[in-house]
């Protein structure tokens, strides 16, 4: 279980508490206006954002002081996913080991990672030459090799066109819903919840809201959820 | 994002790099103010030397500012072929090196120059160019393209709607849209360039001198030099500082504006336009003053290359060494400084354009004197003092590069794990290949021309081309130094050039 205890964010006049628990294994939309803070709260899960107080935990492990790169979390950002310098298969290495030069065997682990998104025979080329939807599949295609439990995704999809992302949803819950990792997606558009979300959470009023499980989460919404959905 | 939470980049070079500037700018200033002789007070040649140097400063910058208007004016709303290399062009004296130009300057305005073979010509007395007006007219040689430059870019940030606007209501474009841009970008620009002419000991060297024509940093030399008067050297480099940092103290609030800035390649479409010929005539006229100079280098260097003396061609191999190793180590600090980044840096990183490099110079032969001969020291010297005085224009570029690169993908980086090491490797330097070849390109061009802190400390054996050239000129062998300035030309440039070039590759950026 991912367990914020009592997280208190703040960012000048910003204040974010989270007193939350996702369920290993699931895929959790956060949803809310934006400025609520939902990017805000995946920075700190990742380790970009000291907290002000409270605990980030993995099951038992305290991760409030890890560095970013030794905890188990992959992030994949609005943009820059991708080092451009670097080649395909350069870049999705990296998730399996931060250097350049890559064994025969670990660049077969490369190759089968791009095939699983469908990117099969690209790892040559340099991210300007694919498109936007092959540069989140090559994204993907990394955290899926990087092999580590939680992963959080602040909005990588919303640059695509609806049946992109939409495709690209279907991939997530295919590859990491099915590999068992805990996800965590940020979202202000209610039917990607609704697509492949195991439970939702409501990021507004400066806290994060426990997480529901999606059906329940939209039939019968809260009155701040109301709000948003109008 | 307000914080970064990790510090991913390796932090000591960085420190090591401020520690060597702030040794050769405060340490160096240090060792001038403790020697200097203040109890002896400043002598009439001094304060003769202090107003030369501030007035030819004043003169060299007014008249490069008044005569750049107008071009740039010509060149902000003409289009014609060539009008993109000629402004490329004149991004190239800042690469030149000034004995060079003080040559070919001498082909077309010395004795038996062009000018005055015309005037004899014509029965009009001839012009000399030593004194005042040789110091004024190398510096406005040098400093006018780059008033130009940073006129003309003041010229192109008015938006082309303005421009529209006022057509449509017949305003007057002069007093309603250049009038107040001139206002606020003409003080810059002259402040710059009175900053340069305060330090540009090669122009005095060369075309000044003698009681009525010697400027601080000259006096500084020939106090040093000739009369090895430490105590006096020591005071008259107090006061060129001083005078710097008034300056550039000014001129840093002002923002140095970016010299081989791009994007000037845009004309704005006019209504307002008559009079083409008194622009093109104005465009030809500062062309003609600007390349006849350079064409005489290359006219008179080529027949002059076959007269070096073989020592010519050992100081260029000097050069070559002091320039790749200056390159080496400004890109170095520049990249180290970059990596580290704050407050500290930045003011580390600015220090050196306060400092005069034969301020530095004196500086360091004061330390250095007491234990060793400074002639032995010469090049490694040459080499601190050049590349030191390089970063600022280095950090600038690699600087920049550096932050974007943080800024971007930093939290990818950081949450890939990579080491410090991985991340200036495998990200920081394959990204900013284009900012690193342009600063070692700059550097390593200033330093092969340079002939500054060299003068102080080399004796025969160490002279790098520069300092040979000068003393060919000094021989009065005309052509021997024609044929050196030659070779010194091809060298920058091609310094220049081959960094810049290697920067380019084939980088996705």
């Amino acid at each position: 279980m991912l367990i914020c205890e009592a997280l208190v964010i703040e960012q000048d006049d910003f204040r974010l508490t989270a007193d939350v628990t996702f369920n290993t294994g699931k895929i959790t939309a956060l949803i809310g206006p934006s400025g609520a803070g939902k990017s805000t709260l995946l920075a700190a899960l990742a380790g970009f954002l000291a907290p002000a107080s409270g605990r980030v935990m993995w099951q038992d492990m305290d991760l409030t002081a890890v560095p970013p790169g030794a905890r188990p979390i992959s992030a994949i950002f609005q943009d820059n996913n991708l080092f451009p310098h670097l080649t395909i298969a350069q870049n999705v290495g990296l998730g399996l080991r931060p250097t350049w030069h890559l064994t025969a065997d670990e660049r077969a682990c490369v190759e089968r990672a791009l095939s699983s998104v469908g990117l099969a025979g690209l790892g040559g080329r340099k991210p300007a030459a694919l498109s936007g939807g092959q540069q989140s599949r090559a994204a993907l295609a990394r955290v899926l090799l990087a092999d580590r439990p939680v992963v959080l995704l602040d909005e990588p999809f919303a640059a695509l066109g609806p049946g992109l992302k939409d495709e690209m949803l279907d991939l997530v819950q295919s590859t990491l819903g099915v590999a068992g990792r805990t996800v965590l997606m940020v979202t202000h558009d209610p039917d990607d919840a609704r697509r492949i979300a195991d439970q939702a959470s409501l990021v507004a009023a400066g806290t994060v809201s426990a997480p529901v499980a999606t059906q329940a989460f939209f039939e019968a919404p809260s009155p701040a959820l109301s709000a948003y959905l109008g | 994002m307000a914080q970064r939470a990790v510090a991913i980049a390796p932090r000591w070079p960085g420190a090591a790099a401020a520690a060597l500037v702030l040794v050769l700018t405060i340490g160096t200033l240090a060792a001038v103010g403790w020697r200097a002789e203040w109890q002896r007070g400043l002598s009439p040649a001094d304060w003769a030397a202090i107003r030369f140097t501030v007035t030819q400063a004043l003169v060299s910058a007014g008249l490069s500012v008044l005569l750049a208007i107008p071009v740039a004016r010509a060149l902000a709303r003409r289009q014609f072929r060539g009008r993109s290399v000629l402004i490329t062009l004149m991004g190239a004296p800042f690469l030149l090196p000034v004995v060079v130009a003080v040559i070919g300057l001498l082909a077309v305005f010395g004795r038996a120059g062009m000018v005055n073979s015309a005037l004899a010509w014509l029965g009009l007395p001839a012009i000399s160019i030593f004194g005042f007006h040789g110091v004024v007219l190398a510096h406005v040689f040098f400093n006018l393209p780059l008033a130009i430059r940073l006129i003309l870019q003041g010229w192109l940030v008015i938006p082309a709607e303005r421009f529209r606007l006022a057509a449509s209501l017949n305003a007057p474009v002069g007093r309603l849209l250049e009038w107040p841009m001139l206002r606020a970008v003409v003080p810059g620009v002259f402040l710059v360039i009175f900053l340069i002419c305060l330090t540009s000991f090669a122009v005095a060297l060369t075309l000044g001198g003698g009681p009525r024509a010697t400027t601080v940093e000259l006096a500084i030399y020939q106090a040093l030099r000739f009369d090895f008067d430490l105590g006096r050297a020591a005071l008259l480099a107090c006061v060129q500082f001083g005078l710097c940092v008034l300056a550039a103290a000014v001129v840093w609030r002002l923002s140095l504006v970016d010299t081989m800035g791009a994007g000037l390649d845009r004309t704005v479409q006019r209504w307002d336009l008559r009079w083409p010929v008194l622009d093109y005539l104005m465009i030809a006229l500062v062309a003609a003053f600007l390349f006849t100079p350079l064409a005489m280098v290359v006219w008179r260097g080529v027949p002059g290359l076959a007269l070096l003396p073989a020592e010519v061609w050992a100081a260029a191999g000097r050069s070559v060494i002091v320039a790749g190793a200056s390159a080496l180590l400004c890109t170095s600090m520049a990249l180290a400084l970059a990596l580290r980044g704050g407050r500290m840096v930045a003011i580390t990183g600015v220090l050196p354009l306060a400092a005069s490099g034969l301020v530095v110079g004196t500086g360091a032969f004061l330390l250095v004197y007491p234990f060793i001969n400074p002639a032995r020291l010469a090049l490694p010297v040459t080499v601190l003092v050049n590349a030191t005085l390089a970063l600022p224009f280095a950090l600038r570029a690699i600087g920049q590069a550096v932050e974007g690169i943080d800024r971007d993908f930093g939290r990818l980086g950081a949450s890939l794990g990579l080491s410090r090491w991985g991340w200036v490797r495998i990200v920081v330097l394959p990204r900013i290949r284009r900012p690193l070849g342009f600063g070692a390109g700059l550097a390593a061009a200033l330093s092969m021309g340079d002939l500054g802190v060299i003068a102080l400390f080399a004796g025969e054996a160490q002279q790098t081309l520069p300092l040979a050239m000068y003393r060919l000129m000094g021989a009065y062998r005309m052509e021997a130094a024609a044929g050196a300035a030659l070779v010194l030309l091809a060298l920058s440039f091609a310094a220049f050039w081959i960094c810049d070039r290697g920067g380019r590759g084939n980088a996705d950026l």
